[in-house]
């Protein structure tokens, strides 16, 4: 059951192999059994995910279609959804009840998709390691004393142990490709403004964008393209045409031209990933692509520019947290800067703190120059790197992390060593440009990520790539036994 | 740049989070770090270069000034921490 | 040496509502006075995950005031987050401008009591989303907080230090007043806080090139306080900077009641706004089209109404400037003026109708006399069916009971006795009842008969109910006296 991809699924239910119904309740029993050592789903809707199951075998049997029909999921619970509990692993929101669904829960449900749940992520989006979660950190189910990555460190654990056949996530510097190459699962970070961020709770507002997160890379392009499309209540959602995913997948890759840019495969990076990412290049020069190598000069400059623009963003962002309108209030508040210092203290965790300080002293007078408008003007650079390789080469190509899961609590009392590891993932984000994490290999038993970059909107192109790849290998397939 | 306690109470304040006088230091030294890594920044001659505010190469669509919400206050204040007579209740604001 | 000496520097910050039917980055809607809360959707409240979308009205009525100052129109206009906490502000932001601004660099004409104009520099005007409101009756030592006008459209229109009396501040501040709601962009309701000005003030020796040190006025409501406002800061200002005193560079409150102004009490924490780029929202690209179309489309301005007031009606520089102060009041003088009487209709309308208006606390929008019937009113004085006396009584009817002004001529029986006959015996009946009058009359010199023919003109006046065509009674009073000597 667990093996069984969203595509694979899809054809049983059009089938009427199974109904959606009887799969629903094969995941929810998979998680009741196996979330409590894996911490993956912060809130299970199984009542409402079996009316919803129903709802969407009533839809098939009156004669309706469609890939996602019936299909069970879980969402990163950074989305809001009418009527559960949107806590996104804060104890500010723990208690907050959004009376309204995002754009992407709205999309996928008239899909017909059905909600298993929420899951667990790093408070606010910020971590690479779901361990800054109020609820806990999930666990990577290759090893549970390992991390799953972050922030969608939920929903790709629970994707990876056969939760759910896929699962929605978020990633503002890596946090779909990172923990997705960490838990060995396929999936994709949209161009900026692909996907509607409305509903989404914030956190960098100019880096945010929501994706899947799947077993493969076709299963990917079914949920972006439910995901996908221009929303008029965002104002940075593109208007723009959304391409078909599913149908370029069998596209040749005869003469695909690969950028493998120097600074990816540098300093830092772990043999092991090296030498698995360098195997997975080899099979894509099997398929007929050429591999180039590129210089991004700017890379190098990425960790600190994302650690000023996302911490600035996130700063005001999280300014709304007030204690005033929803979720926590500190009790008793003697004024009202009591209840704002008391409120906020008590009810962010230790990073989303220091990132909210950070943000305020960047932006903070005195110092704009020299840290914000700087970390845009490198951000520019980045973007313009970016562009001039895309001139030269169809899609860029490394790894996706420099190291496999690490052992829970190893980094967590280091920030910086924490924000390293997006050292390649970040700068996809700065520069607004789509991203994939497909998994590659292994080392001494973790998955390894391959990241494969494209050019703005040309999701349909990476999918395509990662699709043939998949088609060669059996990576993806791969699960950890529970 | 390295930032002292001072400071660090002074950005606290200016984000309205409290800091334990007990967690000031090592906040202090965790956030002197990020912004020493930060700091790699201030080698590269950034001169002329625009900055970049959004990735996306695009210019604002407007909306049409039509009224589309309706009255959910018994909603939306469900949720709220205190509300009386409609309104949300706050200590006391002073000018 | 006190006003000699001290030359008041001031500039204005005016907040303006914009009349939109929705708010500025939400669908919500902007109606004054709804129950609390009612208005407030969930952008307005800054639930998680909400976004602004910019409302195109809005951007537009900031266009069209740009043009009627003569200002830049920014090609690339950028929104920023200015940020602070405040009850009042959900977002812990507020959705501003800094850098690029919609409407750079304009002028006002403004007009002063002696119908001397000057022009004012005004520096910048942006668009940004208005507070919410704190309610501070107690709710147990609590206050509620109403977020209906979060998110409602303001223009801030920012002067240069260009002003130098209240006077002048006031002017400015019609001015505004009078371009907004000429041009329809905001009802300019100031009882209602649909315009509300922060004023800058300092003061420097006469001579003196660089600027003392200023304070801020915030929030101030009136034309009426902004001129006290100005003037008791003036006076504190001066008083300490003749103590040999600094100005201490601070945000104070005018407070009506005392007529003082008073220091805000610095909040716990000094402001750092920390401005940085709303990216929530992309650069505005305004077209050049767009501008072209919305510049067709200007209605004529206040003070191109006043010149041709001026011209067409031949009014005086200070009548004209009155009637064309407000669209509302200028649109009703050339209704009334259509009579073909224009100096009539300035006259009834600044005299009668804007007194009246003032007196029972009207504005013109609420003025109960449709200008057809003043028309007819000055047309029937001009053909003599009524005495200008009379048609004062009619004015007071139409204003209290409505109806039509020949209907009431009619019904009240005002209609002017112009038959020579009847007035002819009216006439020979008075000079019969005063023998004594007739005799001083008949005695007295040609200057003197003068006055002492008003006392017929009286009795007449009075025997008649004020009915007596007048220039009538005089001739026939003139013809009978002569003829009894």
């Amino acid at each position: 059951m667990s093996a069984h991809t969203l595509a694979a699924l899809s054809q049983r239910l059009g089938s009427g192999d199974v109904s959606s119904v009887e799969i629903t309740r094969d995941y929810l029993a998979r998680i009741e059994a196996h979330d409590p050592a894996l911490n993956t789903v912060i809130t299970v809707t199984a009542e409402q995910a079996l009316a919803d199951a129903e709802a969407a075998d009533a839809r098939r049997a009156a004669g309706e279609a469609g890939p996602l029909l019936g299909i069970p999921l879980l969402h990163k619970d950074i989305f809001c959804t009418a009527g559960i509990r949107t806590s996104c692993g804060s104890k500010m929101l723990d208690n907050f009840v959004p009376p309204y669904d995002a754009t992407v829960v709205t999309r996928l449900k008239a899909a017909g998709a059905v909600m298993l749940g929420k899951t667990n992520l790093d408070e606010f989006a910020m971590g690479s390691s779901n361990e800054n979660s109020f609820y806990g950190p999930a666990r990577n189910p290759w090893d549970p004393e390992r991390v799953p990555g972050g922030s969608s460190g939920g929903s790709a654990a629970a994707v990876a142990a056969g939760f759910a056949p896929a699962a929605t996530g978020t990633d503002t510097g890596g946090s779909i490709r990172q923990p997705a190459a960490l838990c060995g699962i396929t999936g994709l970070k949209p161009t900026y403004g692909r996907v509607s961020r409305l509903g989404m709770v914030a956190f960098a507002s100019s880096l945010d964008q929501g994706g899947p997160l799947a077993g493969s890379a076709e299963d990917c392009a079914l949920l972006l393209q439910a995901m996908a499309g221009f929303d008029p209540a965002d104002s940075t959602s593109a208007e723009r045409e959304v391409d078909d995913y599913s149908s370029g997948l069998e596209g040749d890759l005869a003469g695909l031209k690969i950028g493998l840019p120097k600074e990816y495969f540098g300093d830092g990076l772990d043999a092991g990933i090296d030498s698995t990412v360098r195997a997975a290049l080899a099979e894509y020069e099997a398929l007929g692509a050429e591999l180039i190598e590129i210089s991004l000069p700017h890379t190098h400059l990425a960790v600190p520019a994302y650690y000023v623009i996302a911490p600035a963003e996130a700063s005001t962002n999280l300014s709304r947290y007030d204690g005033v309108r929803y979720g926590y209030r500190c009790e008793d508040p003697e004024n009202l800067y009591d209840l704002y210092t008391r409120t906020r203290e008590e009810a962010f965790g230790a990073e989303v703190k220091r990132r909210i300080l950070v943000g305020t002293y960047a932006l903070s007078a005195g110092y704009y120059d020299a840290y914000y408008r700087k970390a845009q003007q490198i951000r520019r650079l980045i973007q313009q790197d970016f562009l001039a390789a895309f001139e030269s080469v169809d899609v860029i190509m490394g790894p996706t992390t420099p190291h496999p899961a690490w052992v829970l609590g190893d980094k967590a009392n280091d920030p910086v060593a924490m924000y390293l590891e997006d050292i390649y993932t970040l700068s996809v984000n700065l520069a607004g440009l789509p991203g994939m994490s497909v998994p590659a290999g292994f080392v001494d038993g973790l998955p390894v990520g391959l990241q494969l970059i494209g050019p703005h909107f040309d999701e349909a192109r990476l999918l395509n790539i990662a699709h043939r790849y998949q088609q060669v290998t059996d990576w993806h397939t791969r699960r950890p036994a529970l | 740049m390295s930032v002292d306690q001072a400071e660090i109470e002074k950005i606290a304040q200016l984000a309205r989070i409290r800091v334990a006088p007990s967690d000031i230091a090592e906040l202090t030294e965790r956030i002197t770090g990020i912004l020493d890594m930060v700091d790699q920044m201030q080698a590269v001659d950034t001169a002329g270069v625009e900055p970049l505010a959004s990735p996306l190469n695009a210019s604002q669509r407007l909306r049409e000034d039509q009224v589309t919400e309706t009255d959910r206050h018994g909603e939306f204040q469900g949720i709220a921490p205190a509300t009386e007579s409609d309104l949300y209740l706050v200590p006391k604001v002073i000018d | 040496m006190s006003d000699a000496y001290w030359e008041t520097v001031i500039g204005l910050e005016v907040h303006v509502q914009l009349a939109t039917e929705s708010k500025i980055f939400s669908g919500s809607a902007t109606t004054f006075g709804a129950s609390p809360n009612s208005q407030a959707s969930a952008v307005d409240l800054a639930m998680p995950g909400m976004l602004p979308v910019l409302n195109e009205k809005a951007v537009r009525y900031a266009v069209m005031f740009g043009l009627a100052i003569d200002a830049d129109i920014g090609h690339r206009s950028v929104f920023d987050r200015k940020n602070y906490f405040y009850p009042d502000l959900p977002k812990g932001y507020q959705i501003s401008q800094f850098d690029h601004p919609i409407v750079g660099r304009g002028h006002v004409q403004i007009q002063l009591g002696d119908g001397s104009t000057r022009e004012i520099g005004v520096t910048r005007a942006h668009l940004e989303e208005d507070a919410g409101k704190s309610l501070h009756e107690d709710f147990h030592g609590m206050s509620g907080i109403d977020l209906n006008r979060a998110g409602t459209p303001l223009l801030e229109i920012v002067s240069e230090p260009e002003m130098r009396s209240a006077e002048e501040a006031v002017a400015y501040l019609k001015t505004i007043h009078s371009i907004v709601t000429y041009l329809g962009i905001s009802d300019g309701n100031m009882a209602e806080g649909s315009m509300r000005c922060d004023v800058n003030i300092s003061l420097r020796p006469r001579g003196e090139s660089e600027f003392g040190t200023r304070t801020e006025i915030k929030n101030v409501n009136s034309f009426r306080f902004v001129e006290k406002a100005i003037q008791v800061e003036t006076e504190r200002q001066m008083d300490i900077l003749e103590d040999g005193g600094s100005i201490v560079q601070e945000t104070r409150l005018y407070d009506s009641d005392r007529n003082e102004t008073r220091s805000m009490r610095s909040k716990e924490v000094a402001n750092d706004y920390r401005y940085f780029p709303e990216p929530d929202l992309l650069p505005v690209e305004i077209e050049d089209s767009y501008v072209a179309v919305l510049r067709e489309s200007l209605p004529e301005l206040p003070a191109a109404k006043r010149e041709r007031f001026e011209s067409q009606y031949g009014l005086g520089s200070y009548d004209a400037g009155v009637l064309s102060g407000e669209r509302v009041i200028a649109d009703y003088f050339e209704a009334v003026a259509a009579s073909g009487d224009a100096k009539a209709a300035a006259n009834w309308v600044q005299v009668e109708v804007l007194g009246a208006l003032n007196n029972s606390d009207l504005s013109m929008s609420d003025c109960p006399l449709p200008a057809t019937e003043l028309a007819a009113l000055i047309g029937r004085i001009n053909d003599n069916t009524i005495s200008g006396k009379i048609a004062k009584q009619v004015f007071e009817i139409l204003w209290n009971e409505g109806g039509s002004v020949d209907a009431i001529i009619d019904s009240r029986g005002f209609k002017q006795v112009s038959d020579s006959g009847a007035l002819e015996a009216m006439v020979d009946e008075v000079i019969a009842a005063s023998p004594e009058q007739v005799q001083q009359y008949l005695a007295a010199d040609e200057g003197k008969r003068k006055k002492l023919v008003g006392f017929f003109v009286g009795q007449i006046m009075k025997a008649s109910k004020g009915q007596a065509n007048p220039k009538l009674v005089n001739e026939i009073l003139a013809a009978k006296l002569d003829a009894a000597s």
